[in-house]
């Protein structure tokens, strides 16, 4: 009796002559059970590692609302220099959740661009656009200086001298029968144009505005 | 000058008993005999059942080329520099709270003020990071220099690129933990930094910090990438690298010119 050669093409093990081969079988059993262990083990790695990630990943993609801060009545704010106060970005944390704004009405001798409800009293902040460090508005010369570096900007914010790659943030302020509440931060380019809060050391002009996008977790107030 | 013999003392028979004899009965071990032997019955036992002679006879018995010199000993130091931190960070960690209200500074204050070696345990590990950083770039430089990067070791290299940069993310991410004015600042300043790297730097930032700006868990973050994520990283990788240096031996200094000798150039 002559054996038939093994059809290596056949769908069937029993065909390919596979050792242990069962009728009409065609996949082998070492392949399901090894195909099996790979796919569970990734199932059960996936379990822990995916929820895992995406929690330590979540806040990058979830806007985060700051806290409107009352600073007192429009009455207590110059026009042609600036106060100080204290707003609380972020509740619970103690000093570190506190930052100094400077606050002055607007006034079109200096204030160029266009007028509308969030600027009636213009809020700058002390954040240095070169990385980070507080400014000080030194009245003497009607200056924003930062002590890092050397950053020097002038009356209205904007870059003067040093490191700085754009103006000074500001903050959307609003009148509310008398009273000056402060909201949530934006940037501003050259030409005091509103962004989205970018980080200190970002360029908002030419392809820099492209090169630091805005990002999920703080966004400008719409339209504005 | 002559060797100095004391007098044994006079010790009784059963503690000094006559060395065995060929031929003597083996059967009648005494229950001293047995004690006598019982260390090296343990490890008999341990050995018999682990295997590990073998391992580490070839992890301790290598083959060094000659010439190998004090510069061959950096690598052990930034192992050692590395142990230093994990063994005084983990018992840092026994009195630090990660709380930004004010405890997280108030923990140290309390670390080096009031723990029995607290200051000393604490700058240990303060100056130990920067003697760290220290020794792995003198042992980059020494790779380097002595072209020990070559083949067939370039991924030894590899990994110990990446060893750097966790060192310095470490860094990096410890400077943090005290919260206090310079610490804040610096940080802020660092992160702003990496800020400015072109797309990819907005959206880092928001992930180093948890969010658009620092917040209530962004030292929690730190604190945990500090002391669980890179050390954990850090101890596997060194585990490679060692592996790698084991396998393939260390390289002689490149001043010694090849020699054709019978030992295949080991003396």
């Amino acid at each position: 009796m002559a054996e038939t050669p093994p059809e290596k093409k056949s769908k069937y093990t029993a065909d390919r002559r596979i050792p242990g081969a069962f009728e009409g079988e065609t996949i082998t059993r070492r392949r399901l059970v090894g195909g099996s262990v790979h796919l569970f083990g990734g199932l059960a790695t996936a379990a822990f590692a995916l929820p895992a990630l995406g929690f330590a990943l979540g806040p990058v993609f979830k806007e985060k609302k700051t806290p409107w801060n009352e600073v007192g009545p429009l009455a207590d704010i110059p026009n042609d220099t600036y106060v100080s106060r204290v707003i609380t970005l972020e509740p619970d944390i103690g000093e570190i959740g506190k930052t100094t704004v400077y606050l002055r009405r607007r006034n079109p001798k200096f204030d160029k661009e266009p007028a509308d409800d969030y600027n009636n009293v213009v809020a700058i902040s002390t954040r240095c656009m070169h990385l980070g460090c507080p400014v000080r508005f030194v009245s003497a010369s009607a200056r924003f200086i930062c002590p890092c570096h050397g950053g020097v900007y002038n009356f209205g914010g904007e870059v003067d001298g040093g490191p700085p790659v754009r103006p000074l943030d500001r903050f959307y302020t609003q009148i509310r029968d008398g009273i000056v509440w402060v909201g949530p931060r934006f940037s501003v380019n050259s030409e005091l144009r509103r962004f989205s809060p970018r980080f200190p050391g970002e360029d908002l002009d030419g392809i820099g505005q492209y090169l630091y996008p805005s990002r999920p977790t703080a966004r400008k107030i719409g339209g504005t | 000058m002559p060797k100095l013999k004391l007098p044994m003392p006079p010790l009784p028979e059963v503690l000094n008993p006559r060395p065995k004899r060929p031929g003597d009965p083996t059967n009648g071990a005494k229950p001293l005999d047995v004690a006598k032997e019982a260390g090296i019955s343990a490890a008999d036992w341990v050995d018999e059942r682990l295997a590990l002679t073998a391992p580490a006879r070839w992890v301790m018995f290598r083959k060094i080329p000659r010439g190998t010199n004090w510069f061959y000993t950096l690598g052990s130091a930034t192992l050692f520099a590395f142990l230093s931190q994990a063994v005084t960070g983990v018992f840092l960690a026994m009195y630090y709270r990660p709380d930004p209200s004010g405890g997280a500074y108030e923990s140290i204050r309390y670390i080096n003020d009031e723990v029995f070696l607290g200051q000393f345990v604490h700058g240990m590990h303060k100056w130990g990071s920067t003697v760290m950083v220290i020794l792995i770039c003198l042992h980059m430089a020494r790779t380097f220099f002595f072209g020990a990067y070559k083949y067939p070791r370039e991924m030894n290299w590899i990994i110990g690129v990446v060893l750097l940069i966790l060192t310095f993310l470490m860094s990096f991410t410890g400077y943090l933990l005290p919260f206090d004015q310079r610490s804040y600042w610096a940080t802020v300043v660092g992160v702003n930094i990496n800020g400015t790297g072109p797309l990819v730097g907005p959206y880092l930032n928001d992930f180093l910090y948890g969010g658009p700006d620092f917040n209530a868990t962004t030292l929690a973050r730190f604190y945990s990438i500090h002391m669980l994520l890179v050390p954990g990283a850090i101890a596997a990788l060194i585990g490679a690298h060692l592996w790698l240096v084991m396998k393939h031996g260390t390289t002689a200094p490149p001043w010694l010119k090849p020699r054709d000798d019978h030992d295949g150039g080991h003396s």
